[in-house]
């Protein structure tokens, strides 16, 4: 570089192109894969009987009935704090993997790892390996290239279609939804979700692809803190491939080290870095890099794991001729024990909750425009608004009463009876008269606390609700 | 002009911005992030060419589209009423008395008269319809001019005691005071009365003598015992709901300059340009006849 350069902070990106490599770690991406794009595709077709009133789908985001259901399980709005704890057992799980296995999640199970690398493959099929295409990219245009870059973009298109086309599955009965898609009935927000989830795959996966990793991703800055040298991770061991060929040292005569400079794990790294630098953001640890190494120390006749998953701790015992910890050692750690502990209990806790949730449930919206009515005769009447839950599948007879103080009666609204019949599965809001006869405590105290009860007369199953009763002091 | 040159050899170039001798990197933006930049600009300009947008002296650009969200609204008004027309026919048709038999159309009519009830009613009646001094509670079961649903759907229709309708209910009470039909005296002795029968406290001796005057002057209207008289709007006195207040002042204000309290006939027979038809007028009692008092 001249000294009148002055460099700029400005960098294009390099295209990459990762080369073909087979191996262990390929091979477990390769089933990864295939089970993970298998359980998104497939998990919507899974039916579930449930009953005449509730859809057959085992899996099934209804957001205009605002239920989630999975299998066994289904979950109304105001029990959404099984999704919250389903999300903090994905954080955990997240520190916990992290913590012991490095980016392991970002290398074999992350959506954009997995369709990143089924968009490699399809483009590895339609324009052949590494140096094909690098000879295709910087070729000028001809009938070939287009043709092959046509290829490439409608099967693209086409894994794309099929991605955002199973994402509408989730929120609607696959095979009506699926037979309205091809005839265009169905409603235009699913075919605008398809367009848009079609766009974002082909663009995330096919053309951005180690930029959503490097630019968008906040895990990477996270993984810093989740790491320390117990992690397992992958490096290079220096100290076994240095001097490497062709560098300085061996030109001068030194011995070399293993590394041959043969570029094998640069050309296969599917995020286009050198994994000899160092641990560094960009490296998702897919081991690729570990397969190609391996093929080549086979090869040279020399033991593998030059490039291998480590953690920092072996590399000064290693340095000094010493042997590497088991790896279950560096996994059972304070830290890992504790993120395992935390997942177990916040997974136990939602599991306990799953089953002590009742099959009825109320909740009560005092009314308190105005606070209490008199009546002619002196009795102070309060309103509430009632939710009536009931989950069975069935229609049930709710009996509501009260309970706190003998004075007050209830009467519900629209009906001589004290009971109300709820539809199967449904929540019904119910206004009810609560009254306390002239003279009595509730009616001349600011505040009475009681409870509404419910009561299911098909097995007496009971649930209640705190509120509070307005009396005159009230008004003062 | 600034300096973006940087003194350091071999470093990139400043944005020429300088704070206490600390100079900052000219740091360009990514690229993609450029072009959408330009993008949106693009598309802001089409924007205002296609939306009401720039504002002028009287109103803003139309817009090539003409697009406009009081249209929108309209259209959306327009679409529910049609929706609803045919329900809307049946509740201006239907015997109020019998509305309870058809589910459907006791809720809608219950939902629309929530909606009229709020527009129009509110003001006096309160958004809770709990009434204020002079404007009765609806939710209770006191009813001046009667509750059932039909004798509400009237009172609507016709109003209290206003010159639009010939038929409102209309009923006056003398100024006994004013008018000097009684003493300061005797309304006093009524006053002790009134409290008696309301169940309040009173002086016994003179609650026993106004009960002499009560049943002279006000026992035909308000009934020997103070029951009250619904068709001649006459409230109860005997019991615990007062429309003006039933302390001993109030009662005696409101037996010396009496009251009068009015409704306008809400029909768009009375009142062509703001009144209510016929479906509304059923809905809003059907409404207020479910709020927790109707008879």
């Amino acid at each position: 570089m001249s000294q009148s350069e002055t460099p700029q902070l400005y960098a294009a990106r390099e295209p990459v192109f990762p080369r073909k490599v087979s191996g262990f770690f390929r091979s477990m991406k390769w089933q990864i894969m295939v089970v993970t794009l298998g359980i998104y595709y497939i998990t919507p077709w899974i039916r579930w009987d449930r009953g005449p009133d509730l859809p057959d789908q085992a899996v099934l985001l209804d957001m205009a009935g605002r239920r989630f259901f999975f299998f066994w399980i289904d979950i109304w709005p105001h029990e959404f704090y099984f999704v919250a704890g389903l999300l903090i057992m994905a954080g955990l799980g997240l520190f916990l993997f992290t913590s012991a296995l490095g980016r392991v999640w970002c290398g074999y199970a992350c959506p954009q790892t997995v369709w990143t690398d089924l968009f490699i493959a399809t483009e590895r099929w339609i324009e052949g390996d590494r140096n094909a295409r690098v000879r295709l990219w910087k070729q000028k245009w001809d009938l070939r290239k287009i043709r092959l870059r046509l290829t490439k973009a409608v099967v693209w298109a086409l894994i794309g279609l099929a991605t955002g086309g199973a994402w509408v599955f989730y929120f609607a009965d696959a095979p009506t939804l699926a037979v309205d898609l091809v005839t265009g009935q169905a409603h235009p927000i699913a075919y605008t979700t398809i367009a848009i989830l079609t766009f974002t795959t082909v663009f995330m996966g096919g053309i951005a692809r180690e930029q959503v990793c490097i630019y968008a991703c906040p895990w990477p800055r996270i993984q810093a803190a989740m790491m320390d040298e117990d992690t397992i991770t992958i490096g290079y061991r220096d100290w076994r491939g240095e001097p490497r060929k062709h560098s300085a040292e061996v030109k001068a005569g030194a011995e070399m080290g293993d590394c041959i400079d043969c570029m094998a794990c640069v050309n296969v790294c599917p995020m286009g870095i050198d994994i000899r630098k160092g641990q560094q953001l960009e490296c998702i640890t897919c081991g690729l890099c570990i397969d190609a190494c391996d093929d080549i120390m086979a090869k040279i006749g020399k033991p593998r794991g030059l490039i291998d998953y480590y953690a920092l701790r072996d590399e000064a015992e290693e340095r000094a001729g010493g042997h590497p910890k088991k790896i279950w050692k560096h996994v059972f750690r304070p830290r890992t024990i504790l993120y395992t502990s935390l997942w177990t209990l916040v997974g136990a806790a939602l599991i306990v909750a799953l089953f002590i949730r009742p099959e009825i449930d109320l909740t009560v919206a005092p009314v308190r425009n105005p606070i209490f009515t008199t009546m002619s005769d002196g009795t102070i009447r309060n309103t509430y608004d009632i939710r009536l839950r009931n989950k069975h599948g069935d229609a049930r007879p709710f009996r509501v009463t009260v309970s706190g103080d003998p004075a007050l009666r209830v009467q519900l609204e629209g009906t001589i009876y004290d009971s109300v019949e709820i539809p199967a599965n449904e929540a019904l809001r119910q206004r009810v008269y609560v009254s306390a006869p002239p003279g009595s405590d509730p009616a001349l105290l600011a505040r009475t606390d009681f409870r509404f009860w419910i009561t299911d007369l098909t097995n007496n199953d009971r649930a209640f609700a705190e509120t509070h009763f307005n009396g005159r002091e009230a008004d003062r | 002009m600034s300096d973006n040159s940087n003194p350091n050899e071999n470093e990139p170039e400043t944005t020429g911005h300088e704070w206490d001798g600390i100079r900052e990197y000219n740091n360009p933006l990514p690229r993609w992030w450029v072009w959408i930049f330009y993008a949106t600009i693009i598309w802001g300009l089409g924007y205002t060419i296609a939306y009401p947008a720039w504002p002028l002296i009287e109103r803003a650009t139309p817009g090539l589209l003409g697009f406009s969200t009081r249209a929108q609204v309209a259209e959306d008004i327009a679409a529910v009423e049609e929706a609803n027309a045919a329900l809307k026919a049946q509740l201006a048709e239907v015997d109020l008395t019998t509305l309870g038999e058809n589910e459907d159309l006791a809720s809608f009519a219950v939902n629309a008269g929530a909606s009229v009830y709020l527009a129009n009613c509110s003001q006096c009646h309160g958004s809770g319809a709990a009434g204020a001094v002079g404007f009765p509670n609806l939710l209770d079961d006191a009813w001046l001019w009667g509750g059932t649903i039909d004798e509400i759907a009237y009172t609507v229709t016709h109003g209290i005691r206003n010159e639009q309708s010939f038929d409102a209910h209309w009923s006056e009470m003398p100024a006994f005071g004013r008018d000097e039909i009684l003493s300061d005296g005797e309304i006093g002795q009524v006053v002790q009365h009134v409290l008696a029968i309301s169940g309040q406290e009173h002086d016994a001796a003179a609650a026993e003598a106004g009960s002499v005057l009560y049943l002279d002057q006000c026992a035909s209207c308000h009934m020997d015992d103070g029951g009250g008289d619904m068709v001649l709007g006459a409230p109860a006195l005997n019991d615990a709901i007062w429309l003006y207040g039933g302390d001993a002042d109030t009662i005696t204000e409101s037996i010396y300059y009496s009251r009068f309290g009015v409704m306008p006939a809400w029909s768009e027979e009375f009142r062509p340009s703001s009144g209510l038809d016929q479906a509304e007028i059923n809905a809003v009692a059907a409404y207020v006849h479910q709020l927790g008092g109707g008879q």
